[in-house]
């Protein structure tokens, strides 16, 4: 026993309060600052006093109406189409029992794992104007149709891409309906569609907002896609544009960027309010309803679920057609098959794959341990200030990386970072930075969840056994979190391999560039799109292999991770 | 107005793979009756009651309410009601709603409906809540929303699936009279499902005891007590003593039953409901509270008396718990109101008797 007293309590408050001002400092820095600076700019008028004029501007200038009206347009019809693509699979999913299930589930979250702009140069070559389709309906019927004109190629390949995000919030918000919610309505007298429409269709409906939500801010936020199908008319290419043609002190640059962050933001928020009404459903625990599926209704579900599934599978056929093709141009499939295409990337250009492990693994592991640290301390400190933390390490789920990107560029340009001795944004560090700032609202999640699990009492029982601080937090705490933590690291980890809109702005040199970057630059030339296919092959083959750790971790429950 | 039904189940079987979650169940459930379904989790019980609610289709055998057969007719044409354990409010909807469905899948007018979900919530004293949400309840008030909703449409029978299990000890003892109170003002025909042996005998008509997909004893809650019918529900139901032992003699008014080779306890043949010669291997059971503890020894020949010495002994208000040790065996005994009566300590001799008409026998099956 020790032979002092120390005051335990002092200490651990002190050594709380240390880590929250060093966390605090770090997203303040890092998050709410460049993003407060983006909004000043836009607020703020030469002589240095407030003004809204900027915004009258904005609300004057015809191009920048028009890039509104489409965002909010292409955003609403993204889930529109999104929805009658995955409620169905949802319910399927969620309801019945059948052979390959698990095959279609898996398949289901498949368009996951392709980065938006990687589908978008793919789906040109199958969908486009000289594409697989038009082509054949231009010897059969001497026609063509436009999928990938304009906005409806923008639509099309977001829809592709996010689907699976209502699905998986509308599954899981079904397969929390306890059976006896349904089973007391046919007590009572009701069932079929009556039943759907009044117990069912209620209960669902959280996780169905949420998730359409969601999309909605992935959709408007996404960067790649409009610039890959070379479309403009939309509020973050806009954005885009305005700073890296115009220059970091173009104003309406600034006021795109508040518009874009005002509109996610109140999508966030309600989406928040829906998922908390959400867990009203999942109050009561019971058995979930599955029941077994045969015969015809089997065979129309398998049919309907091919047809869903096969379409959205397209973009991942077209860009493994493309990274083995030497020459795919206005012909059905590749007229000459090489292995080229592979050589250039992980022989002569071999850094693009190389860069992005580098900066992925280590955003994914600052992610963890300030997701960890962060969910610590909202869950066991009672410090003032963790309202303050949570609300900022929530923030980056509703701003576009292009807008903290720009944020980055107003702060960090221009001036030397002690340290490193060289301005920010003009070291590789800055992506890292950016990735880990993006990503941490998941790691916080995981973090957090999994903490959750962790009663004191089970902490209490151990120090009462006689383990102090540090070994109940070895052996007790730490070994029941570490799932939670990898998974969550994990998340952070692929998606910050497909992050471009970002890292398109960021990128210091070309040989700097992660492989989103490659890729984007690949598929600027039409030598280049082999290249860039072989790119976006080996980026789905890391997505793939992350995604596929994070269910094996977190079993069942890894929807949870695309959830808001 | 649906008149409360009689529930007659035939032969009933249901098989789940290879296992029989029920089977060979005969059971005639009377109009009003208060009936139980007793035994420990997974003796099909439930599988019962979500059979005659229609949730679950009988691979064998007939199910009938008053004549009607209702087997395959699916659960929102049958009219029972039923009381979910977890109570399955819908939390989309007000109280008012929640009780308002049945009404409204019925087509009742809503000038009707009004007055009949106002009837039904002041039945069950919860006036006023109409307009609040399930999750603004308490426990035994979302439990009293569910059976209100239920008994609105005046079912032909009420179900119930152990409603009672998510209350605190205090609420369930003042619910379960309650609801005995609206059942016989009700005239309803009851079909409760429990594992919880006390309630069973407090608030049943009769009691069906099963185990393993099988109902092995129906009869009144006193029935089922007094002259368990084999061990299982000599040792579910109440506490009790139970040896196993063979028949010594056969007298006019007792018989004899040795038991190890060491101890002969008397039974009296009006307590003997089973048939038995000489010679067969029998169960018997003595009830902790018919055994009375003495000082010394004392009584008539007849009378069962064993000396013993007490190894535990447990206060607990209404009855002290002993435990004894006596020829080989551990006893228990409960003296009940032990308020002026003298107690024993542990490892004091004491002396155990008990009349021979409160001696059980049971078979060995």
């Amino acid at each position: 026993m020790a032979k002092t007293e120390p005051a335990p309590r002092e200490r651990v408050d002190w050594w709380q309060g240390s880590t929250m001002t060093l966390l605090l400092l770090i997203l303040i820095s890092f998050i709410l600052y460049p993003i407060l600076r983006v909004l000043w700019v836009s607020l703020s008028e030469d002589r240095g006093g407030l003004t809204l004029v900027h915004f009258a501007n904005f609300y004057r200038r015809p191009l920048f109406r028009e890039a509104l009206v489409n965002t909010l347009w292409s955003g609403s019809l993204v889930v529109f189409f999104s929805a009658l693509m995955a409620v169905p699979l949802a319910y399927v999913i969620a309801r019945y029992e059948f052979r390959g299930k698990l095959l279609l589930q898996t398949a289901a979250t498949l368009p996951l794992v392709i980065p938006p702009f990687v589908g978008a140069v793919a789906l040109q070559l199958i969908l486009g104007r000289s594409g697989m389709v038009n082509l054949l309906l231009m010897r059969w019927f001497d026609t063509n149709i436009p999928f990938m004109e304009g906005l409806s190629g923008v639509v099309l390949v977001q829809t592709l891409h996010y689907f699976p995000f209502i699905m998986l919030n509308t599954a899981v918000s079904l397969s929390n309906i306890d059976a006896s919610m349904e089973e007391m309505a046919e007590n009572l007298g009701a069932h079929g569609l009556r039943l759907f429409r009044l117990i069912t269709l209620p209960l669902m409906l959280p996780g169905f907002i949420a998730g359409s939500l969601l999309t909605f801010i992935r959709a408007i936020d996404d960067l790649g896609t409009p610039l890959m199908l070379n479309y403009k008319n939309l509020l973050a290419p806009q954005a885009y544009l305005r700073i890296t043609t115009i220059g970091i002190h173009d104003v309406d640059g600034y006021v795109v960027c508040v518009v874009l962050v005002a509109l996610s933001l109140t999508t966030l928020l309600a989406a928040r309010k829906y998922l908390s009404l959400a867990e009203y459903a999942t109050t009561h625990r019971g058995m979930p309803i599955s029941r077994p599926l045969r015969g015809n209704k089997l065979a129309l579900v398998l049919i309907l679920s091919s047809v869903i599934l096969g379409i959205s599978l397209l973009p991942h056929l077209g860009i493994l057609l493309l990274s083995f093709s030497k020459v795919w141009s206005f012909s059905l499939l590749p007229t000459v098959y090489t292995l080229d295409n592979y050589a250039d990337i992980l022989l002569r250009a071999p850094h693009f794959v190389l860069n992005t492990l580098l900066y992925t693994l280590l955003a994914a592991g600052f992610d963890v341990l300030l997701g960890a640290a962060i969910a610590f301390l909202l869950l066991r400190s009672r410090l003032r200030g963790r309202n303050l933390l949570d609300a900022i390490a929530t923030i980056p789920l509703a701003i576009p990386g292009v807008v903290l990107a720009v944020g980055f560029l107003r702060v960090f340009h221009g001036w030397n970072f002690p340290v490193v001795d060289a301005p920010l944004t003009s070291t590789w560090f800055i992506l890292v930075i950016a990735y880990t700032m993006r990503r941490l609202p998941y790691t916080v999640r995981a973090s957090y969840a999994a903490l959750q699990q962790v009663h004191v009492t089970l902490e209490e029982a151990a120090q009462n056994l006689g383990a102090n601080r540090l070994k109940t937090f070895l052996k007790i705490t730490l070994p029941m979190i570490t799932g939670g933590l990898v998974a969550g690291g994990l998340i952070a980890f692929v998606t910050s391999c497909v992050e471009l809109s970002a890292t398109i702005m960021l990128v210091p040199r070309i040989e700097m560039g992660p492989i989103s970057y490659g890729i984007y630059i690949y598929m600027q030339s039409a030598l280049g799109r082999g290249a860039g296919a072989a790119l976006g092959v080996v980026t789905i083959l890391l997505v793939s292999a992350g995604t596929y750790l994070t269910h094996r971790i977190f079993g069942g429950r890894a929807g949870n991770a695309f959830r808001v | 107005m649906p008149q409360a039904a009689q529930v007659r189940l035939e032969n009933i079987g249901k098989r789940y793979g290879e296992i029989w979650a029920a089977r060979y169940v005969d059971l005639h459930i009377q109009r009003g009756e208060f009936f139980t379904f007793l035994g420990p989790s997974g003796c099909g019980k439930t599988t019962l009651l979500r059979m005659i609610a229609g949730f679950v289709f009988p691979d064998e055998g007939m199910i009938f309410l008053d004549d009607q057969p209702v087997s395959h007719v699916p659960p929102w044409q049958r009219d029972v009601g039923l009381v979910f354990q977890n109570y399955a409010l819908w939390p989309h909807m007000s109280v008012f709603d929640n009780v308002a469905f049945g009404l409204r899948e019925r087509k009742v007018p809503l000038k009707e409906i009004e007055r009949k979900v106002a009837e039904a919530l002041e039945m069950v004293e919860l006036k006023g809540t109409e307009k609040r949400r399930p999750s603004e309840l308490s426990g035994g008030q979302q439990q009293r929303v569910a059976l209100a909703r239920t008994l609105v449409i005046q079912p032909r029978a009420l179900l119930l699936d152990e409603p009672l299990s998510n209350l605190d000890a205090k609420l369930r003892v003042e619910m379960r009279l309650e609801l005995l109170k609206l059942q016989r003002d009700l005239g309803l025909t009851t079909i409760y499902v429990t594992h919880d042996q006390e309630e069973a005998l407090a608030m049943s008509t009769r009691i069906a005891v099963m185990e393993k997909g099988k109902v092995v004893q129906v009869g009144t809650p006193r029935e089922i007590y007094e002259l368990p019918i084999n061990e299982f529900v000599a040792g579910f139901v109440g506490q009790s003593n139970l040896f196993s032992g063979k028949i010594l003699r056969l007298a006019e008014s007792s018989l004899a039953v040795e038991i190890d080779d060491e101890l002969i306890i008397h039974a009296a043949w009006a307590a003997v409901a089973t048939r038995v010669t000489l010679g067969d291997s029998i169960f018997l059971t003595i009830r902790p509270e018919a055994i009375q503890l003495t000082k010394s020894a004392s009584g008539p020949r007849e009378t069962n008396q064993i000396e013993g010495e007490v190894i535990a002994a447990v206060y607990r208000g209404a009855l002290i718990e002993y435990e004894l040790r006596a020829a080989g065996k551990t006893i228990k005994v409960h003296a009940i109101n032990p308020k002026g009566k003298p107690s024993y300590l542990r490892g004091e001799k004491v002396f155990a008797s008990f009349a021979s008409e409160d001696v059980v026998l049971v078979p060995i099956t």
